[in-house]
């Protein structure tokens, strides 16, 4: 029905293409089409303005899909409707981009800007769907998006979006496992999460990113528990996996009383001390010896909590639990999981077979346990063989003297099954109870015996060899039934059978003395029609024979061994060799000869018939390793129970004051960036609960920790630059102060103090990132998590830091900004660098206080105000030139601090380059030599031109020098190493994508020109609000030029900016259209071949404006 | 966890294929239908199969292998479970879970996938969940949406996901309010040569229909609850309840759902409702043997036996069976060499039999074994433990909804050796 005007469709639209051959087939253009050319019809459908056409063809792509054919050249057609307003479109276009995000990285760039706006819609189904779908597309561009975006989503309000975030981090952990660290932060936050809907999903990440750090699990451990029934199905499977390695880690063997008291009164002494203690008994220690185990209450805990999950109707969760039980409850309680598992065999058959392979483990161990239920693993014939042949094995490891009875007349039907491969798995079954129960060992074998009459051969066949294992306990009684079966040998054609009938006279010809000759004549002369394995039993029953009986059958041995002497193959052709000159003496055989006897007819063990679920219980029960016997991957090894058991505190919720501390200052040490997780996870409930027990607003702490940091540093930067030469000093100024004087400079503008604070503020911040991190991902990841904290959030930090009391703001000291919001921040600066306990900040210099404070003003107003902003507002707006990122922290450095800063000059030597301007500073007290670039570590394309080597810089000095980098337009860091003489440090130049250009003068036709070129795929439009202080022009155009290095071009209409450039390396063009529409809304558009580029910088613009 | 899955139908074609991490290549699925071929039935292809770089854990369902492909260790059971869940739901969705209904939808069946796992982890599996997300397909619906434009696709978030019962929808509405409860009884036992029992049992579910507006809070109560030995429950059922009270307390999903099942203890005697007599026997040195069924209901139960079929697998060398039936009528499939007796109702005044002789191939050995017999019957109006529903009270809402309760034992696997 609604294929039909699809078709009319599709017929119109290709024969206007001229392609008529196609058009005229309504049933070619069919769903599973395979020709390329085919795929316009479904283009042509994608770029129609009828949702219902672009829902037939995305119908169509995803059959295609399904099928697993390749719709891969679709991708830009297909990625152009990811906003697309029908919501089954949009979902059948994310199955789309998910499957061939990570084929075509670049294309799926484009569709980033539309996750990113879904990650703030209020509709969380929305936002949870936007997260999915980002963490779903494997392109390790967006790392630092995801990393964003899931921190934002773990603090989400609701618990759908958190439990999304839960489920990205396997994602993200598998696209990029240097991540491990943050995401083990976000993992610890959404641990405390108290929803049962986050819980399953957050162990299950836990599980997949960070199962060793079972020291996150502690504080939630008793919440997991008591959550664990409320959990849905899948998650308490894997929760309850993930509490029995914990468990096996924490608390002491309930079964050690019983197993170890004896021998190990040690182990028993401390588990009862450990108790004892608790219970604040004083004279435990007289106790000791006899006290009996007491069950840790957490232990008995997580056992009481589970239990009623047996009686889940989810096969996956009762296994789940009847392993818990089996590793970890008391002997005498394991027996409840017995029924579950009994259940469960009424399930499919695959349910079936699973549990019966665990239930065979089991039933070794604990044979008691599943005798109650013995016929319920009966065979019917309908069972497949493999169902049976697992009963059987269960059935024989629960066989004992009581039972015997039953289960052989039970056995006795299955022999005459007429499932071949059933009945030979019977017969090493009775064998099995023949070895193992004394008693019913020569009924068993006269059955055997019986079985050899049998008109099928494989029943005979495998009877011989379980004979044969059964003679061995005890031949000289079993004379005749040897003798029986050497009459076999006529008919037996089964080589193993033959194989073994052979060597059974062999090994016993003294009890046949009269048969076993005749037998090897016979062989003999069947010698060379044999299967290998029987000739080789011929040579040793020969041997044998020659040994006890030489007069009769030397001859024929002699016949035997030249016969096998050539033979096809070695290995008899070696035996036959071997055996030669062991039997026959020659003067060449030496001492061996006299020992021949010995050798060959000493008295073997009898082989000891044991099932092959033997010794499997050391992988946890339930475990696909388990099933396979085999180690697999990611397999978490089950501990061993320890001999103590570790502090039971630790998992008391209500932490003492100094625990807190102690563990805060753990996490500090632990983690290389603690103060963007910390000021991430505030709302969170684990950071509220071990919070600093300081009186300051504790969200504020938090955060402000972070630019506590950035400004002491500064401030001891600027201390120690105090004495350098004048001229440097107005660098360092510049650098710092850079907005605030060039704002003075730029005459007539009058830009409001919030937006100079915020140009500094994104100034300041940058080098922080890039002095901690050094990394290129840590720099974006810094950034973006700023950008991407909702403007709400900011504005009720805002907030807070208003309410901040007035006294204190009285203290400020005078900051050279008059504005009251300056100096409130000021205020703040002191209460925040007493929490500093990162840098030892040196005391504040008095000669400039003034820029000190209004540096950390700025860093603080980053912090509070600015938490919305995205990368490119990092640059200050109006005057980027001077913006400066640091390379090498002062710390990290050594004494040596290295800042850069982009000076938007063309570099003479290579025009394909960007110019970087580096400045150094030496901190030390010492001479630093030999400063030079080394082993640029550069992605295919990227060059580098580096600066001359600095021969020196005294102690106190500072240095500029220019360096080109080619980045081949993309946004990828420039890695290289900084030497100096005596050390080596790795340092990354990552450019912001507006850096990457450079201005181009063109009037209004040209442009128009030119962008009537760059329509289709290279135009990206979004559409934004500009904020109230952004609606002046001056505003406008400061900003742009801010965050890209474009010029303007002149404009005939007064509500339209344009901007040009061409990027360095390539030369294409970049052209930004800003209209203004009625209101505050307008449109940002943004021309340019390089598609991530533009992609890029429409976010960095219009993040800049909308500030 | 799950990473890809793939959907393979008998003759060993993959017409579906869903990724949710990188895309697995087909090839993978080699592994499994060699496993297959060593099989040679499709019953006994190994539920988990490793290969070098994964493991693939299959399930077969209705003439479809499921195959999902996994990498890192996952409790088999997890994915086998989860496996047989797609496999309901199809069944729910499209009314069979076959490979021409899953072809048919595909594009609803990969939606279904989509919500069903995010990164190989179940994300929503309760079908009142999916149903809120992606509308089951009618013929109606495909009708309007084609007139009006609107989708198939829920735009809010089901708000079961969120509250503490997913299992049901939030606004629902009906104008009659029922609520059935079927009380389903199997027998499994084995019966051997001599007639006397060698293990029986009895299973039972509680299957229910429940269309209650609003959110209605159920309590069921029985008046001999002692028979039921051990109960698994669907998630609903609030466990401290039963504990304490012997009472299943819930608020229901909407719909057709199972409530309980559960198995009646093991001490008590069951009683089993038909006898079979049998005379099965080959000749030795002849082509020829004698086939002889008789069944009747055993005198003391009140209610007729019907629906009653009895299959028999005859043995390899069986060619053909020429029989005679007093009542119902049979057939013999001489590939599989099953042999079908539908004989409906007994009555036992005329008991059915079934008699006649059986050819065998000339020269083949006498067959060693006598096939058994699985028996299939129905006894309406009847729970054969004898477990009785008490009393059913609706509390939250304020209609008088109607109730009712229907019992049915049924044989479950009843098989007599013979």
């Amino acid at each position: 029905m609604s294929a039909s005007p699809a078709y009319s469709e599709e017929k119109g639209g290709s024969s206007s293409l001229g392609e008529p051959e196609y058009g005229h087939d309504p049933a070619s253009g069919g769903i599973f089409s395979s020709d390329y050319k085919r795929h316009d019809d479904l283009k042509e459908m994608l770029d129609s303005n009828k949702d219902s056409l672009k829902l037939e063809a995305m119908k169509r792509i995803v059959a295609m899909i399904a099928r697993g054919k390749n719709a891969s050249d679709l991708f830009p057609a297909v990625v152009k409707n990811v906003a697309c307003k029908n919501i089954e479109v949009k979902k059948l276009v994310y199955v789309y981009l998910v499957r061939y995000a990570e084929e075509q990285q670049d294309l799926a760039l484009l569709s980033i800007s539309t996750f990113q706006r879904g990650l703030k819609d209020p509709n969380q189904l929305i936002r949870a769907s936007a997260l999915r779908v980002l963490s779903s597309i494997r392109v390790p561009i967006i790392v630092p998006i995801m990393m964003l975006a899931i921190k934002e989503a773990a603090s989400d309000m609701s618990p759908y979006v958190r439990k999304t975030a839960a489920h990205a981090i396997p994602k993200l952990y598998s696209l990029d496992s240097d991540q491990k660290d943050q995401l083990i932060e976000v993992i610890e936050k959404l641990l405390a999460d108290k929803t049962t809907l986050v819980a399953g999903s957050v162990v299950m990440a836990f599980e997949e990113v960070c199962p060793e750090r079972i020291d996150l699990i502690h504080k939630n451990y008793r919440k997991l528990c008591n959550l664990l029934i409320d959990v849905e199905e899948w998650g308490q499977v894997v929760i309850i996996n993930m509490l029995t390695r914990y468990a096996r880690t924490q608390f002491l063997s309930p079964n050690q009383n019983e197993s170890l008291l004896e021998e190990n009164p040690e182990k028993a002494f401390y588990g009862s001390d450990e108790e004892d203690s608790k219970d604040d008994k004083p004279d435990a220690a007289s106790l000791v010896k006899r006290k009996p185990y007491v069950m840790d209450p957490d232990h008995r805990l997580l056992l009481r909590n589970t239990k009623p999950l047996l009686q889940s109707r989810n096969a996956a969760v009762v296994m789940a639990v009847a392993q818990l039980y089996f590793h970890l409850a008391p002997k005498a309680e394991v027996g409840v999981i017995a029924k579950a598992l009994v259940r469960l065999l009424r399930s499919h058959s695959e349910v079936q077979w699973v549990v019966l392979q665990n239930v065979a483990t089991m039933s070794i161990k604990r044979r008691g346990m599943f005798e109650p239920y013995l016929k319920s693993f009966y065979i019917r014939s309908t069972d497949p063989t493999q169902i049976k042949i697992l009963k059987l094995e269960v059935l024989t490891n629960l066989a004992n003297e009581t039972n015997i009875s039953t289960i052989l007349r039970e056995f006795q039907t299955y022999i005459r099954s007429m499932d071949k491969d059933f009945v030979a798995a019977t017969i090493q079954a009775i064998g099995r109870c023949a070895t193992n129960i004394g008693k019913v060992r020569d009924t068993c074998l006269n059955g055997l015996v019986q079985l050899l009459s049998n008109r099928d051969e494989l029943v005979v066949a495998e009877s011989v060899v379980v004979i044969k294992k059964l003679l061995q306990m005890q031949p000289s009684q079993h004379s005749e039934i040897i003798k029986h079966m050497a009459k076999l040998t006529d008919n037996i054609q089964v080589p193993m059978a033959r194989a073994s009938i052979l060597w059974l006279i062999g090994e016993y010809c003294e009890h046949v003395p009269k048969i076993a000759p005749d037998v090897l004549r016979k062989m003999a002369k069947s010698f060379t029609s044999e299967e290998d394995i029987v000739k080789l039993q011929v040579i040793n029953l020969a041997a044998k024979l020659y040994l006890t009986n030489s007069k009769q059958s030397k001859l024929l041995t002699q016949y035997v061994l030249n016969l096998a002497k050539y033979d096809q193959n070695y290995d008899i052709r070696d035996r036959a060799r071997f055996i030669r000159q062991l039997i026959v003496p020659t003067e060449k055989s030496g001492a061996l000869n006299k020992y021949a006897k010995k050798l060959f007819l000493a008295q073997k063990p009898a082989p000891i018939l044991e099932s092959s679920f033997k010794d499997r219980d050391h992988f946890q029960l339930g475990s696909l390793s388990h099933l396979l016997n085999a180690k697999a991957v990611g397999y978490q090894e089950l501990p061993d129970w320890p001999d103590e058991a570790p502090d039971p505190s630790v998992r008391n919720v209500e932490v003492p004051e100094w625990t807190k501390c102690t563990s805060r200052e753990k996490r500090k040490e632990k983690v290389e960036k603690p103060f963007y997780s910390d000021s991430e996870g505030e709302s969170g409930p684990t950071e509220s609960a071990d919070s600093e027990p300081e009186s300051v607003s504790e969200s504020e702490s938090e955060s402000g920790s972070s630019s506590s940091e950035s400004g002491s540093d500064s401030g001891s930067r600027g201390e120690e630059s105090g004495d350098q030469s004048e001229e440097e000093k107005k660098k360092k100024k510049k650098g710092k102060e850079g907005p605030r004087k060039a704002c003075l400079e730029s005459a007539g503008s009058d830009p409001s103090e919030e937006e100079e604070e915020q140009g500094k503020k994104g100034k300041k911040k940058k080098p922080q990132h890039e002095g901690k991190g050094g990394s290129e991902t840590s720099w974006e990841e810094g950034s973006i998590s700023e950008s991407s904290s909702s403007e709400s959030d900011s504005g009720s930090e805002a907030e807070e830091s208003q309410s901040e009391p007035e006294s204190k703001r009285r203290t400020t000291p005078p900051s050279s900004k008059p504005a009251p919001k300056a100096s409130r921040k000021g205020t703040k600066e002191i209460s925040l660098l007493d929490l500093d306990d990162f840098t030892p900040a040196p005391p504040q210099p008095a000669s400039s206080p003034a820029i000190v404070s209004t540096s950390l003003v700025t860093d603080l107003e980053g912090l509070t105000l600015t938490d919305a902003s995205l990368t490119p507002t990092m640059l200050s707006p109006v005057f980027s030139t001077v913006k400066t990122y640091e390379l090498l922290h002062r710390m990290a450095g050594e004494g040596l601090s290295v800042e850069y800063y982009f000076n938007r000059q063309p570099f003479p030597p290579d025009p394909h380059m960007v110019a970087v301007q580096i400045q150094f500073s030496n901190n030390t007290e010492s001479e630093v030599k030999n400063l030079r670039v080394s082993e640029p570590k550069l992605v295919s394309g990227m060059r580098i031109q580096e600066f001359q080597e600095i021969e020196s810089l005294a102690p106190g000095d500072t240095a500029n020098v220019i360096m080109g980098i080619d980045f081949c337009d993309s946004t990828q860091a420039a890695n290289f190493q900084l030497c100096t003489h005596s050390r080596q440090f790795y340092v990354s130049i990552q450019p912001p994508v507006g850096e990457l250009m450079a201005p181009v003068f063109m009037s209004e036709n040209e442009f128009k020109k030119e962008q009537g070129k760059l329509t289709g795929m290279s135009e990206i439009t979004e559409k934004l609000t500009l904020p109230d202080k952004c609606q002046s022009d001056h505003t406008i155009v400061q900003r742009v030029t801010a965050a890209a290095n474009v010029s303007r071009v002149p404009c005939g209409a007064d509500n339209e900016y344009r901007f040009a450039a061409k990027t360095v390396t390539s030369g294409s063009l970049v052209l930004i259209t800003l209209e203004w529409k009625e209101g505050a809304r307008a449109h940002l558009t943004v021309n340019s071949e390089k598609m991530v580029i533009g992609t890029m910088l429409v976010q960095d613009v219009s993040q800049a404006l909308a500030q | 966890m799950i990473h890809s899955l793939f959907l393979i139908n008998c003759s060993g074609d993959i017409f579906l294929e869903k990724h949710w991490k990188s895309v697995v290549s087909q090839s993978v699925c080699d592994y499994f239908f060699e496993a297959q071929e060593k099989a040679a039935d499709v019953e006994n292809v190994p539920p988990v199969i490793s290969t070098p770089h994964h493991y693939l854990i299959s399930i077969y369902r209705e003439k479809i292998f499921f195959v999902s492909v996994i990498q890192t260790e996952v409790p088999p059971l997890f994915v086998i479970e989860f496996l047989h869940r797609v496999a309901d739901t199809f069944q729910d969705y499209f009314g069979e879970c076959s490979e021409t209904a899953i072809k048919d939808n595909v594009v609803i069946v990969y939606e279904l996938l989509e919500e069903m796992l995010d990164n190989g982890f179940p994300l929503a599996t309760e079908s009142n969940i999916l149903k809120e997300l992606i509308k089951p397909p009618t013929i109606l619906r495909s009708v309007v949406n084609s007139i009006t434009g609107s989708s198939n696709m829920g735009e809010t978030l089901p708000t079961g996901q969120l509250s503490n019962i997913p299992w049901r929808r939030a606004v629902v509405k009906y104008t009659n309010n029922e609520a059935y409860f079927d009380v389903i009884e199997e027998i499994d036992a084995i019966i051997d040569k001599s007639g006397s029992t060698v293990f029986a049992e009895i299973q039972g579910v509680i299957d229910s229909c429940i269309k209650l507006s609003g959110m209605p809070d159920l309590s069921l109560s029985f008046m001999n609850p002692r028979l039921l030995d051990d109960v698994s429950f669907h998630p609903c059922i609030r466990f401290k309840r039963w504990e304490s009270e012997r009472v299943l307390s819930f608020i229901p999903p909407d719909g057709n759902f199972r409530l309980i099942s559960y198995r009646v203890s093991s001490q008590n005697l069951v009683a089993i409702p038909v006898y079979v007599k049998h005379i099965i026997s080959f000749k030795e040195n002849s082509s020829s043997g004698r086939f002889d069924v008789t069944i009747g209901p055993k005198q003391n139960m009140g209610k007729t036996v019907e629906g009653v079929i009895v299959t028999v697998h005859m043995p390899k060398a069986v060619l053909n069976m020429n029989l005679t039936s007093t009542q119902g009528s049979y057939t013999f499939d001489p590939v599989l060499k099953v042999l079908t007796w539908d004989i409906g109702k007994i009555t036992p005044q005329k008991l059915p039999n079934l008699k006649g002789i059986v050819n065998l191939q000339s020269g083949a050995p006498k067959p060693e074994e006598n096939p058994s017999l699985n028996v299939q019957f129905k006894i309406q109006q009847l729970a054969i433990s004898g477990l009785k529903v008490n009393r059913l009270d609706m509390f939250g809402e304020k209609y008088k909804p109607f109730k009712g309760v229907k019992y049915i034992t049924k044989a479950g696997k009843f098989q007599v050796r013979t």
